[in-house]
């Protein structure tokens, strides 16, 4: 169908790291020009030698996005998933034209507006409203459409007290209310929004989910970067799933997300291992799923429990760590997250070496399905020093429950009569 | 109704690819649809510049007003400059006038992009505006020392020949200066970042090749083609000729100023053109 809203084709983008990039400073650049004869002629030299570096340069090249087509409808709301480093970003800074393709074209029908952080071009010193000007026309707006909008802003963030007082005296959720209000009230044809939600308090965080489905019903065309599998199965009917700068998956967006939460597990296997890393401080080597007869199992009856060993290994003392694991559904809902510090906040402390920590997770407590497992490594606040994402998938067998939750630990009923 | 108004829109296409040369050198009518925004951004820059600061828009007198009472005492006391039969004061503010404008805007419009950096990493505008900005906010604190000028004049009781309705071409020519000489900062600054250290030193040291605290009267007759290639020599000769009389309207540097103006201006325009593909990427 010609009624296409966003047509990528063949879009690929090249970025330069290591050697070639390091010439920040003119010297340097003098200097690489002063010596570039020499190199050239190495290079021209190596073209008739088939020894093995023969394009050592490739190594200084990545590929944040190979040969990318897609055709997005009018209308259309879709979610593009993806783990960090697969290309979603760099696909909507090429769709918002921020950075260029390297090879390949976009058309884009209508006016666009991108939203890939909230509050670009706050300034501090500034008043509320007048910051409101600034980012409104920094988002594409004219004054006009600002003036229109201002008051259902300025509502909307709930502000309204403070909107003659510098920004700077603001709480941090006062300032992201007001951003994102901005944002909201965008009105392009396309809109493209990165992970911006992942800011401000549920409450505000729902407002906003609702506002964007205002968005999307009003026949906009919307692309959605998330790393929130719900919030994307909620606002998007089409998934885009993309992996290593290609498109791994494209299609309706449960299928897409069940395909990609999958994609990590090995489904056969119920011991993981991962080759170790010297550089890394800390790292996982290995993630068992045990039954409760200590044999390695993906398959668990529900009502019996079922315990993880995870391996990891500390190369340098490690203070205030902990570890943690998530049980997604295959449409990316989180059914749990523990940690090791849940009960008592206590983190541990400890000199490197190897360690071996075993998890029980009672019978009885999530109903029967396929879920996935998430085991992640850390200094909370601090750092993540490894995360193995939906690294295991597992089955639980049963009877089958019917409503709609998903935890089945037994409740007491008393009954009494009065 | 949503509907109808997408569909009167869907003319709006906009085609992104990697080639350059397709593109127009500046898209005008692009930054007319982003003149709110311009707007905005200047006046960001003027209401932001002086704020938390006890005298405020002050700071743009005392810069050049303190250069003119240095300079006053060393060169026109103490070395005893020619100052072609005018006070030394006003002779040397005069130049400074447009002088300081001039390295305001280059100093600003270097250092735009990088703290434009956060913007040109998450939002699309036309990206001429970052170093274009600068110059146009400027104006303030030139309107400001002018009138200081003014005042001056009155004092030393000076009065301008009809020919200071020349000033506003002077200013554009300025302008045209700063803007071109800008851009191309600008650019090169948002990868060698170099520029915004060297460029304090750089601006120094053409002052001394413009004539702000001496007469080109002082300079060669035969070096004077070479002189004029500076544009601010132009600029200056044209401010002093106009408000104090000390020479008529200096055309020849003017002209070749100006011409000079416009080859970095394009030059300017195009070598940015060529840049902004990568900004997001290198800054």
């Amino acid at each position: 169908m010609s009624d296409y809203s966003i047509r990528v084709e063949n879009l690929s983008k090249r970025y330069r790291i290591g050697v070639e990039d390091t010439r920040d400073t003119l010297a340097e650049a003098i200097g690489h020009w002063v010596t570039s004869p020499i190199r050239n002629y190495r290079r021209l030299r190596q073209l008739t030698k088939f020894s093995g570096d023969e394009n050592s340069a490739v190594e200084d090249i990545i590929w944040a996005l190979k040969d990318v087509s897609f055709d997005i409808d009018q209308g259309e709301v879709v979610g593009i998933i993806g783990r960090n480093g697969a290309g979603k970003s760099t696909l909507l800074k090429i769709l918002s034209r921020i950075t260029h393709p390297t090879s390949g074209s976009v058309t884009l029908k209508g006016r666009v507006s991108s939203l890939l952080e909230v509050g670009t071009g706050f300034h501090p010193e500034l008043t509320g409203r007048e910051n409101i000007y600034l980012n409104g026309t920094i988002l594409g707006m004219t004054k006009t459409e600002v003036d229109a909008k201002f008051e259902e802003i300025v509502e909307f963030s709930g502000v309204r007290k403070f909107i003659d007082t510098p920004v700077k005296f603001y709480s941090s959720g006062m300032g992201v209310r007001l951003a994102f209000s901005v944002a909201a009230h965008l009105e392009p044809e396309i809109l493209l929004v990165d992970e911006v939600l992942a800011v401000g308090d549920a409450e505000f965080q729902n407002k906003c989910l609702g506002k964007m489905e205002d968005v999307a019903r009003y026949g906009r065309t919307v692309l959605f970067v998330s790393h929130n599998m719900s919030a994307i199965s909620r606002l998007c009917k089409r998934g885009i799933w993309m992996d290593d700068g290609r498109v791994a998956e494209d299609g309706p967006v449960d299928k897409v997300i069940q395909a990609y939460m999958f994609s990590g597990a090995t489904e056969t296997n119920p011991v993981v291992g991962f080759s170790p890393d010297h550089d890394a401080d800390a790292q996982i080597l290995g993630i068992e799923c045990l039954d409760l007869l200590g044999t390695p199992s993906l398959v668990h009856l529900s009502q019996n429990p079922f315990s993880l060993k995870v391996h990891y290994r500390l190369n340098k003392e490690l203070i205030n760590y902990r570890l943690g694991i998530n049980i997604y559904t295959p449409a990316g809902y989180e059914v749990l997250t523990r940690t090791n510090s849940d009960l008592d906040n206590s983190l541990w402390t400890d000199g490197p070496g190897d360690y071996s920590l075993q998890v029980d997770i009672p019978g009885q407590l999530i109903k029967p399905g396929q879920y996935l497992l998430t085991v992640f490594l850390g200094q909370p606040g601090i750092r993540q020093l490894d995360k193995k994402e939906n690294v295991l998938s597992i089955r639980l067998d049963g009877k089958t429950y019917t409503g709609q939750g998903l935890i089945i630990y037994p409740l007491k009923w008393n009954k009494k009569r009065i | 109704m949503a509907e109808k108004k997408i569909a009167d829109r869907a003319l709006d296409i906009t085609v992104i690819d990697p080639s350059v040369r397709k593109r127009q050198l500046i898209n005008w009518r692009e930054l007319w649809q982003y003149k709110d925004l311009f707007w905005f951004l200047i006046w960001r820059d003027i209401k932001t510049r002086y704020a938390q600061s006890v005298l405020g828009v002050g700071w743009a007198i005392i810069q050049p007003v303190f250069s003119m009472i240095v300079f006053t005492i060393v060169f026109g006391n103490l070395a005893k400059v020619d100052s072609e039969g005018v006070p030394y004061a006003i002779f040397s503010y005069t130049a400074l006038v447009p002088w300081t404008y001039f390295s305001t805007s280059l100093t600003s419009a270097s250092g735009s992009l990088i703290s434009a950096k956060n913007m040109l990493t998450k939002v699309y505008f036309p990206r001429l505006v970052i170093p274009i900005s600068p110059v146009l906010a400027t104006l303030v604190d030139f309107g400001v020392s002018l009138l200081i000028l003014i005042g001056m004049m009155f004092w030393f009781g000076i009065a301008p020949t009809i020919s200071a309705l020349l000033i506003p071409l002077f200013v554009l020519l300025m302008m045209l200066s700063a803007a071109g000489i800008g851009m191309w900062l600008t650019a090169l600054a948002i990868q060698y970042r170099d520029i915004r250290y060297g460029l304090n030193f750089f601006v120094r040291l053409l002052m001394y090749g413009s004539p702000v605290i001496y007469a080109t009267s002082t300079v060669p007759e035969k070096y004077h083609y070479y002189y004029a290639l500076n544009p601010m020599v132009g600029v200056i000769e044209g401010f002093r000729a106009v408000l104090l009389h000390t020479r008529a309207v200096p055309w020849d540097f003017i002209g070749i100023g100006t011409g000079m103006a416009i080859l970095f201006f394009i030059t300017g325009a195009l070598y940015f053109r060529k840049m902004e593909n990568v900004f997001a990427d290198v800054a």
